[in-house]
């Protein structure tokens, strides 16, 4: 109608509209910049630019507790994504076939710790394992990654799952596959997209989590976010900008990389 | 129980009833009886919600029935679950892998019944073949128009060579000129491979041309079975008439070998029996074809025109009669002969009218 996009040009004619896209990107990326740029200063004062330099980088790179520590996120980010995918996977076509009204009960039951705040979690598997005396470190920080991470892998291995016509199930059935033949042929393909965007979207949640990975870090599990903020407690130094830029340069190569993949793969 | 020679499929008292969302049953099928003789091309026929799908997904094992039972070739099949029937469906919505290729598609099938690798590809040709889509086996079913996609639904069925291929409405997507199409194409398929037929279809000329045998569906029950031409010169029912084809429907009152109509006098129903079929108070429905109709110019008729067009060859003529239009057809009539406003005589003539059940 005519009325509608009459709306949408005086919103473009909204006088203010590019000022705020500009105020809107710039609260998102100016930070980042700031990261980025400071990574590279040549000046142990953080904030007065001096020169260009690789060093900090060299130094982080070099450090044995960074080094120690980024290894611990990415142990814990890779078996907690493989755990949280597999386990969403199996809950996500368990649930298709419960009854109505206890699908809708167990679906909000999962996806609840999407809205828990997650220092109350953290405070919660704290309580629980120093209870039941789980030893505080990688261990720990992965059973409790495993769980935040199931809702989150199982959002797109949802969507993708309602998305697939019951009757292509019908028709592999009736063409003499029983349940393991269609899971393993049908179902299973056609959910490939969502498990990876799922394992995707586990493994960045995991690998920035600060705020659990703290509470159960002990001694000798510090991840990465727990060291970054181990050290600017001290100061910040121009290490904390280059460690901070490896986990943004991490970050963006796996985005990248699975929209890469996932794009050949179109039906 | 020994079954009748050649006798592919023999549904016997079949129920069914599904909940609906506010609490209550609908009763989808209401014991269906139904026999499919080997190699023939049986319809289901009905408007939509009458069940004929529901016994189309009994048979393939889709739906469990609640109570009747379904024999295979002389063998009960109720309980043999879905993958292990030697039955394939057709799908209204083709229901293709999206992730296989078409030879993929076709081959799954044969897959599963862990023929050798040199078998499968020979059949897979073969039915790719048969439907003509040979050369096309790379694509996927993306990349097909739907015309084609339906030929690989096709193709997957009826590579798994089953006793009986069941069709659920697989023309109905398809557009006018490609549904003539693939209507010979079915039944140039059914000729060439001997498969017994079972195809489902809310479009009674799809079920006029194409089935050997065609059973109507009325809100779960099938009221007539027979072939196509018996069940449109003889409906059983005021449905089937008024469902095949076009039909009159007036309303009489029989006694003996007689039936009054108002606006038309005493008809003959030609030893038609009414017993059964009449009300207490004697009141019955007849069916006449709108062809059997004859129309005459007459200064003491008992009718008006009220429109009168030409349709192809044919004169359409809508002549009121009383309180009712009664609907008519004249092959070959000259232009001009009738007009609306005239006064004409109509006349059923002998073994036109048929008394219907309500």
């Amino acid at each position: 109608m005519s009325r509608a996009r009459g709306t949408g040009e005086s919103l473009k004619n909204f006088p203010f509209f590019g000022v705020i896209s500009i105020i809107v990107f710039a609260f998102l990326y100016v930070p980042l910049v700031f990261v980025v740029g400071y990574s590279f200063n040549a000046n142990r004062v953080v904030t007065v630019w001096k020169g260009f330099t690789f060093d900090w980088y060299a130094e982080v790179l070099t450090n044995n507790d960074i080094q120690r520590a980024l290894m611990n996120s990415l142990r814990v980010a890779v078996v907690a994504t493989m755990m949280s995918v597999l386990l969403a996977t199996g809950l996500a076509v368990g649930l298709i076939r419960m009854v109505r009204a206890g699908r809708t009960f167990a679906w909000s039951l999962i996806m609840a710790p999407l809205i828990i705040p997650e220092i109350v979690f953290a405070i919660g598997t704290l309580a629980l394992f120093v209870q039941i005396r789980v030893p505080l470190g990688v261990e720990a920080i992965t059973l409790a990654h495993v769980a935040f991470c199931i809702p989150f892998a199982l959002l797109p291995i949802r969507a993708r799952l309602r998305s697939i016509d019951l009757s292509i199930y019908e028709a592999a059935a009736d063409l003499g596959a029983n349940e393991w033949p269609i899971f393993r042929r049908i179902t299973l393909p056609l959910l490939m997209p969502g498990i990876v965007a799922g394992a995707l979207l586990a493994f960045i949640i995991s690998l920035d989590d600060f705020l659990v990975s703290y509470f159960l870090a002990g001694p000798g599990g510090t991840t990465l976010p727990v060291y970054i903020f181990s050290m600017i407690r001290n100061a910040i130094t121009p290490g904390v900008n280059a460690v901070s830029t490896l986990l943004l340069l991490i970050s963006l190569l796996i985005v990248t990389g699975s929209y890469l993949i996932t794009r050949r793969r179109r039906y | 129980m020994a079954a009748t020679a050649g006798s592919a499929l023999r549904i016997r008292a079949v129920s069914k009833t599904f909940p609906t969302p506010e609490g209550g049953e609908v009763l989808a099928l209401d014991a269906v009886s139904l026999e499919v003789a080997d190699g023939s091309f049986t319809v289901l026929l009905g408007p939509s919600g009458c069940g004929k799908t529901t016994l189309l997904r009994c048979i393939a094992g889709l739906e469990s029935p609640d109570s009747g039972e379904i024999e295979l070739k002389g063998v009960r099949i109720d309980d043999v679950p879905v993958w292990k029937r030697r039955v394939n469906t057709v799908f209204q919505s083709y229901a293709l892998f999206p992730h296989m290729t078409v030879a993929h598609n076709v081959a799954f099938g044969l897959q599963m019944d862990k023929l050798p690798k040199a078998e499968i590809a020979r059949k897979v040709d073969a039915a790719l073949e048969m439907v003509r889509l040979s050369g096309l086996g790379a694509r996927r079913p993306s990349q097909l128009s739907g015309g084609q996609q339906q030929r690989v639904a096709l193709a997957r069925a009826l590579a798994k060579e089953p006793e009986v291929l069941l069709l659920d409405e697989p023309l109905s997507a398809l557009d006018l000129k490609l549904r003539r199409g693939m209507q010979t194409e079915l039944k140039r398929l059914q000729r060439e491979t001997s498969i017994t037929f079972m195809l489902v279809t809310h479009d009674q000329d799809e079920a006029m041309s194409m089935g050997d045998q065609v059973a109507v569906f009325d809100s779960g029950r099938i009221v007539q079975v027979g072939p196509p031409r018996d069940v449109y010169l003889a409906p059983r029912t005021r449905f089937v008439a008024d469902f095949i084809g076009e039909a009159n429907i007036l309303q009489g009152t029989a006694s003996a070998q007689t039936i009054t109509v108002p606006g038309f006098g005493v008809l003959s129903t030609d030893a038609l029996a009414t017993d059964g079929v009449a009300a207490a108070d004697g009141q019955v429905f007849i069916a006449v074809r709108p062809e059997s109709v004859t129309i005459l110019p007459a200064a003491d008729g008992n009718g008006t025109v009220v429109d009168a067009t030409f349709v192809g060859g044919d004169l359409h003529i809508d002549v009121k009669v009383g309180d009712v239009v009664i609907s008519a057809r004249q092959a070959g009539a000259a232009p001009g002969a009738l007009s609306a406003g005239d006064t004409v005589r109509v006349a059923f003539p002998s073994g036109s009218v048929r008394v219907v059940e309500a």
